[in-house]
């Protein structure tokens, strides 16, 4: 073998109280893909994050982060939670929220530093936050907050980068200027993204997997309509890909 | 009114008001945080049973109510996050559970209990010195594991899974936490009552928070709002004749109400006047 997995599952079984939520689920990411993981509400995406980060341990199967166990690779990887549901009165500013990122690096009852707020300034100027950065976190837009999280996921540094629903509450204009962060990111770490907008997914990212309990995976982005009705169990629209991305809709 | 601080037992007042305001205010801007309101109700409670322990085996009803308001907070903590038990359901069982076994030890004590209502209800102008020291001495151990765990219970409220992922020890440090509320009630406990604590744990934070957004200018805020609705309390209730606990509690409600309405109208007519 001559260079390790970034992600490497094998045979993954996860049920919740006897339903399950992850069959069988095998998948190899490289140190730089950008995989995009799409499937229906319900169908696991959140659940493979949460194996990958350690937050599940699976019934069945095997787990492998950056060649070690995930809870143990867990200070390598940057994560951006769906946050749909966080308080957003919550009195902390942009610049703390960039911080909590640096809590693998500082550890316990060391508090953060010059060097960590350095860091933070760094990548708030990366994704262009960094006039915001002491804000309050609920006073910023959809898009801001969205990119106030890839910053805290990405001050340490991280070789895997996680995104859970990242365009959920980012409005079409600002999904263009998300794209072309994660475009640039790809460069330096592998990036999975879970998605159910299937047509924002594959245009962007270089391999594509259909996620509903079982997982379709493919070595390229091309998805065949078989596949996409394995997936969600009835027709879909298609997206076909040439010079530019576009949509065709399958006849059905 | 100057008059009445000639005497110790006003003095004394002041001091446990002081003691009180400075846990409350901090350990409150978690408890309004976190949203562990109805929890920290339920430490509260429990504590009853710790009450009823001292008066049954001859000792001081105040270090009962420690004891079992930190066992009570470890209880929950453990039971929510080891357990498939809800946990609404769990705060009513000990919130219940310690209050029914104070019934019980009280019960079964010989004679009747002085000072009960004190315990329940509070009375600021009989806090003897040996519970100042002890209030003075939580009040530290409130302080220092606040100093220690910033950047903890900060992530721990903002966003538990975030520190889950950053390796951070939440479910331990989320002990802690409840623990520093166990202690929060000790020291509130002659002030206000255990009934009435949980009013003091969540008026003067929720209040702080209507101010800013730096969650240490709220703590500080809301030390001060304590003391105002304290001394406000207490000079209220001496020149009424009310009862000092109670007198606390509806001044700061009363406090936290207005502030609602008014952030409440200014926001109407925001939305209004804005084309």
């Amino acid at each position: 073998m001559t260079s390790h997995d970034t992600v490497r599952l094998e045979n993954v079984w996860v049920s919740y109280n006897g339903t399950p939520a992850l069959e069988g689920v095998n998948l190899a990411v490289d140190e730089h893909d950008f995989l995009g993981v799409i499937g229906p509400n319900g169908g696991g995406k959140s659940t493979l994050l949460k194996v990958i980060l350690g937050l599940i341990t699976p019934q069945r199967g095997s787990v492998t982060v950056l060649g070690s166990s995930p809870d143990r690779s867990r200070n390598r990887i940057g994560y951006v939670p769906q946050h749909s549901d966080y308080d957003r009165d919550f009195p902390v500013s942009v610049m703390e929220v960039v911080l909590m990122g640096r809590y693998g690096k500082r550890g316990m009852l060391k508090p953060y530093n010059e060097s960590d707020r350095e860091a933070a300034e760094k990548v708030l100027a990366r994704v262009g936050m960094l006039s915001h950065a002491r804000t309050q976190i609920g006073q910023l837009s959809g898009g801001q907050q969205q990119r106030t999280f890839i910053a805290r996921a990405l001050v340490s540094d991280p070789a895997l980068l996680l995104l859970d629903e990242p365009t959920a509450s980012v409005d079409s204009a600002m999904q263009t200027d998300f794209y072309e962060l994660l475009e640039q990111l790809k460069k330096e770490m592998a990036i999975i993204m879970v998605s159910h907008d299937i047509g924002a997914v594959s245009v962007f990212v270089d391999k594509i997997a259909c996620l509903n309990v079982q997982l379709y995976y493919h070595g390229s982005r091309e998805i065949t309509p078989e596949i996409l009705e394995a997936t969600y169990k009835c027709p879909v629209q298609l997206i076909a890909h040439g010079d530019i991305p576009h949509r065709v809709l399958k006849e059905h | 009114m100057f008059e009445a601080f000639q005497f110790e037992f006003m003095r004394n007042a002041l001091l446990a008001g002081l003691l009180a305001s400075i846990a409350c205010g901090i350990v409150g801007v978690y408890v309004v945080v976190k949203k562990i309101v109805s929890m920290s109700g339920g430490i509260a409670h429990a504590s009853f049973g710790g009450i009823g322990l001292g008066y049954l085996l001859n000792f001081s009803p105040v270090l009962g109510a420690m004891f079992f308001s930190l066992l009570s907070a470890l209880t929950m903590g453990l039971v929510t996050r080891r357990t498939r038990l809800p946990e609404d359901t769990a705060i009513g069982i000990l919130w219940a559970l310690g209050m029914a076994l104070g019934v019980i030890f009280i019960g079964f004590s010989k004679g009747y209990a002085p000072d009960l209502m004190s315990y329940l209800f509070g009375n600021i102008l009989t806090v003897p010195l040996s519970d100042l020291y002890l209030m003075a001495a939580l009040d530290l151990v409130i302080l220092v594991l606040t100093a220690v765990f910033y950047k903890e219970f900060l992530l721990l409220s903002f966003d538990e899974e975030f520190g889950t992922v950053a390796g951070m020890p939440v479910n331990a440090l989320y002990l802690v936490l409840l623990c520093m509320v166990a202690l929060t009630v000790v020291v509130l406990i002659r002030v206000v009552g255990m009934i009435l604590v949980i009013a003091m744990l969540a008026f003067p934070a929720a209040m702080a928070r209507q101010f800013t957004h730096d969650i240490k200018k709220m703590m500080i805020l809301s030390v001060i709002l304590g003391m105002i609705f304290t001394f406000g309390g207490l000079w209220i209730s001496y020149i009424l004749n009310l009862a000092s606990g109670a007198t606390i509690i509806l001044l700061s409600g009363l406090a936290l109400l207005a502030t609602y309405i008014v952030t409440g109208l200014r926001h109407r007519m925001k939305v209004r006047f804005t084309p």
